[in-house]
């Protein structure tokens, strides 16, 4: 009854009001989503690939982050035995240096020695022989003297010189 | 924001005092007694609806003042209810009634102009007191005299009158105009209701800027503001966060991206997007327009011809996007049995139809009962007050029914939310369904 008896005019579609209606909102729909829904769709889209890119980016980071420092450590490490290598090298080399200049040392020494020994023998064979030069010439000195002075008895004389003799020979 | 607040306060005041004012005015509008005009004078008239008519038998009886052209008998709630959900050619805000531009066709051509050249006073109910080429403005909304014999050109309007009038069988609300000579039955505008709902044709068709498509206009010319100062927010500061209206927007943009778009649509959720905004703020700021106290309380989603154009862009929207898959469902309905299919066919047929019937249905139900229980909790003040006869009644049932209203105000701001978000998410689920890839 209430449609009948009052005027419920909402419900009765008019045509005025459908044209006008389809026409707002047709160009509504075209404005808004070319100005602005559409605008603002792209920009939250842009906005949250921005923000996706700067956590993958910052989580590559962070890993690289955690890859460089665990290079780091076998960098270190390896520096670390490196260095003892180097060390323990460096150590066998003095050693080994050390070692071999006591043993050219002693070598040299013994070198010396040796040398000191052959020069050593040397004079003394050249002292032995300037010995026997100076015995030699002493004999002969002695027995020019003894000529000179006993010329008396051959045999007496020459066994004299005999008895001289071997006593320089016996030295 | 205190010159907004003296602004409120002044309209307020004067709204008020004027109020005061024109029920007083009714009562002298009621008292008059255009005797002059009685009954008899339809006959006089000849208009086509007199074959069904012996007037004086349907008189009613409520009260004998109406048998003149006195137009405000007591205040009716009903009827007053009926008015404000009304759409109409003047924007009224209280007793102001600002003039709209006309555009009325009719077999005599277009009725071109503003609803001002009707002469209504600018304080009051919007009855013209100037007619021309049969058009008449009763309560702010363009009638026509019936009658096509009556003569082109300018004529006086004296009055308006109520009476019942038996058509078909059936009793019908009709108005009269009274030219100073005669009275005339008026008709309404043509609505494509095919008298389903009490409507139908009539000689013209209203193609005015009411006072709905004025509503429709701000808020759409407003909507288009701020969206558009948004997106020139995200280009002016790109790679910035979001701030202020730009923010605010963004949360209604991306709820409806992330809770209705993309479950609904998956991944052809773009290409729907810019519609389902459309829709969705079209609705929630026509809603919320017609809920701002003194913008004249427009009842834009709730009027039948707005919300059809909705549904129907839904309708085709769907249908047309509707792939293989879609159809193949609804005409063939694969891997049911026969006498089933017998059943579900045609159910399926029938809901392509009643899907946006019922959104269209939903919408202007639940707007337009928000705005009628708006106007009757308001109209309680004037049945307490026995139409300004009993103070102590009008001031007492104002507590209550400001309490009322304010609380009702809260829940409509809900449905307005809702209501838009129900159609939303409708539409997306129906475009869902019918964009949906088979993978079963």
């Amino acid at each position: 009854m209430l449609f009948v008896l009052l005027d419920f005019s909402p419900i009765k579609p008019d045509f005025g009001l459908f044209f006008w209606t389809a026409l707002i909102f047709l160009i509504f729909w075209l404005m808004m989503g070319k100005l602005a829904f559409g605008p603002i769709k792209d920009a939250l889209k842009k906005r949250e690939n921005d923000i996706q890119d700067a956590l993958d980016e910052s989580k590559k980071a962070r890993e690289e982050m955690s890859n460089m420092k665990s290079e780091n450590a076998k960098l270190m490490a390896e520096a670390n035995a490196e260095r003892s290598k180097l060390l323990q090298e460096a150590k066998e080399m003095k050693n080994s240096i050390i070692n071999e200049a006591k043993d050219k040392a002693k070598e040299e020494a013994n070198k010396i020695v040796a040398n000191a020994k052959v020069e050593i023998d040397n004079q003394r064979k050249a002292a032995v022989t300037d010995i026997k030069n100076q015995a030699g010439v002493m004999a002969i000195e002695i027995a020019e003297q003894l000529l000179k002075k006993n010329l008396k008895g051959d045999a007496e004389q020459e066994g004299l010189v005999n008895t001289l003799v071997d006593k320089f020979n016996l030295n | 924001m205190i010159r907004l607040a003296a602004i409120f306060s002044l309209i307020f005041c004067v709204a008020f005092s004027l109020s005061a004012q024109h029920n007083h005015h009714g009562h002298d509008h009621s008292g008059h007694d255009h005797s002059g005009h009685n009954h008899a004078g339809h006959d006089h008239s000849g208009h086509d609806h007199s074959a069904h008519a012996d007037h004086s038998g349907h008189a009613h009886g409520a009260d004998g003042d109406h048998g003149g052209c006195g137009h405000y008998g007591d205040f009716d709630v009903a009827e007053t209810a009926m008015h404000h959900i009304s759409d109409a050619n003047v924007y009224s805000i209280g007793p102001l009634q600002i003039p709209l531009p006309i555009m009325l066709k009719s077999d005599d051509g277009w009725e071109l102009g503003m609803s001002s050249k009707f002469k209504p006073d600018l304080l009051g109910h919007g009855d013209g007191h100037v007619g021309h080429n049969r058009y008449v403005l009763h309560g702010g909304i363009v009638k026509r005299i019936a009658d096509a014999s009556f003569p082109m050109g300018e004529f006086n309007v004296v009055g308006f009158k109520h009476d019942k009038l038996e058509i078909d069988g059936k009793e019908k609300d009709v108005t009269y105009v009274c030219t100073g000579d005669a009275m005339h039955l008026l008709e309404q505008k043509s609505t494509f209701d095919g008298g389903l709902f009490g409507g139908g044709m009539s000689s013209y068709k209203d193609f005015s800027l009411t006072k709905n498509v004025t509503s429709m206009l701000i808020v759409c010319l407003f909507l288009f503001w701020i969206f558009r100062r948004a997106a020139k927010a995200y280009k002016k500061q790109d790679g910035k966060a979001p701030k202020g209206l730009q923010g605010m927007l963004e949360t209604f943009v991306v709820f409806i991206r992330d809770e209705v778009a993309i479950p609904f649509l998956g991944n052809k959720w773009e290409k729907y997007f810019t519609f389902l905004l459309s829709v969705f703020f079209f609705i929630l700021g026509l809603n919320l327009y017609g809920q701002v106290p003194f913008f004249g309380g427009s009842n834009v989603t709730g009027n039948l011809a707005v919300t059809m154009v909705l549904a129907l862009l839904t309708f085709i929207i769907t249908n047309v996007s509707g792939n293989a898959h879609y159809w193949k469902h609804l005409l063939v309905a694969p891997g049911v049995p026969f006498f089933v299919k017998l059943i579900i066919i045609p159910v399926e047929l029938m809901g392509i139809f009643i899907k946006p019937l019922t959104l269209m249905l939903r919408l202007f139900a639940n707007i337009t009962a928000g705005h009628i229980v708006m106007v009757v909790f308001i109209g309680f003040i004037f049945i307490f007050g026995k139409s300004g006869e009993s103070l102590a009644g009008a001031s007492g049932a104002a507590v209550g029914s400001t309490l009322l209203t304010m609380f009702m105000m809260a829940i409509e701001l809900i449905v307005a939310l809702v209501q838009a978000f129900v159609f939303t998410i409708l539409t997306a689920s129906y475009l869902g369904a019918a964009t949906e890839e088979a993978h079963h």
